[in-house]
């Protein structure tokens, strides 16, 4: 049998522990169409430069649900199918597109000068943002944000083998959502939501 | 019976041939339907061309060319585990009767090392080769409109 002021100490610890617990798990995401990467150890933060000429990091765009896809410029037709999609995405989130941010990292900076990019990016819509690093920022980002890419000899040329996942961040700038390439318009835009209602 | 048959096909056939107004006929007998090729920004070198091609007997298109480009391949890309790969191919294969994409999330003309900007609704002018299973070789010469970079559509986003 405890004494009695040790058993309370006990269950005030307990409390405690369940109260901590619950403020730091941020809030669930039910029934989202992607794969929920809440709590994930990657892709937490990246130091690049922007086509708007300034150095980015996520905080730079608290209080935005972000959209993170990796590609390169020269690439006929993945990235601009991502980017266009992430264009028809923020029209159909109608009011709510202020609330998103589309940032697109180049995987070929060795090509991607900061003027093609920034032109390349606004193509789709003047709000995107083209985030840029040397070599070795592209490498150690991508590695942060576990991108798979590679560059691939083609007769002439190269072009570049990669991951072709979008990244969603909540407005706190922590990763949530993993959508594929090959989902629809219309979930990219139900799991944006889903993170809006966070707030 | 068969007679009227065969004639109300072969009076069918014309008609949809005279019908298909936006497709190109080459001596080869490929049919190429809505050629386009997507607009670049300046200082973007490379683009891709996309359409669908109908051989009446099979055929293979072997190469490319444009006077926009130094160099032109034909791609296949191909999504593996979230992974996007691009790859070039020596040939495309072509069996009669059987319409092959090129289509965003698939094939593609990929046009390199251009010597201009390429903006909405440009006319490009492009060479196609074939292939027959002879080995006998035909060009084909095509026109292929620029289409916003935006405006591209595939088979995942109609």
């Amino acid at each position: 049998m405890l004494p009695f002021n040790r058993f309370l100490r006990i269950i005030a610890v307990l409390v405690g522990c369940v109260i901590l617990y619950g403020c730091s798990r941020p809030a669930t995401l039910a029934n989202i169409h992607g794969r929920d990467l809440t709590g994930a150890k990657f892709g937490r933060d990246f130091s690049l430069n922007g086509t708007d000429g300034a150095r980015h990091t996520l905080s730079d765009f608290s209080g935005k649900v972000v959209l993170v896809f990796f590609g390169f410029t020269q690439c006929p037709d993945i990235c601009p199918t991502a980017l266009l999609r992430a264009a028809n995405v923020k029209k159909m989130l109608g009011k709510d597109g202020q609330r998103l941010q589309v940032l697109f990292i180049t995987l070929d900076p060795e090509r991607d000068s900061a003027q093609l990019l920034g032109n390349y990016v606004s193509a789709f819509d003047p709000t995107f943002l083209g985030l840029y690093g040397s070599l070795q920022e592209t490498q150690q980002t991508a590695k942060e944000f576990k991108v798979y890419y590679k560059k691939v000899p083609t007769g002439s040329s190269y072009t570049m083998d990669h991951s072709a996942l979008s990244y969603l961040y909540d407005t706190t700038g922590r990763l949530r959502i993993a959508l594929s390439h090959t989902q629809p318009d219309e979930e990219y835009v139900q799991d944006i939501r889903k993170i809006l209602a966070l707030d | 019976m068969s007679i009227f048959i065969n004639a109300l096909l072969a009076l069918l056939s014309t008609f949809m041939v005279a019908s298909a107004s936006y497709a190109q006929v080459s001596k080869a007998q490929v049919t190429v339907d809505d050629p386009w090729v997507r607009a670049t920004v300046p200082q973007q070198t490379t683009t891709g061309a996309f359409m669908q091609l109908t051989a009446q007997s099979d055929t293979k298109l072997v190469s490319a060319a444009s006077p926009v480009a130094d160099h032109v391949e034909l791609h296949k890309m191909t999504m593996e585990n979230d992974i996007m790969k691009m790859r070039q191919i020596p040939e495309l294969a072509l069996v009669a009767g059987q319409p092959v994409a090129l289509e965003p999330g698939g094939y593609h003309i990929m046009l390199i090392n251009l010597n201009k900007q390429i903006s909405e609704g440009n006319v490009i002018p492009m060479t196609l080769t074939f292939e027959d299973k002879d080995g006998n070789r035909t060009q084909m010469q095509i026109q292929v409109t620029a289409r916003s970079l935006h405006g591209g559509h595939s088979k995942h986003h109609q």
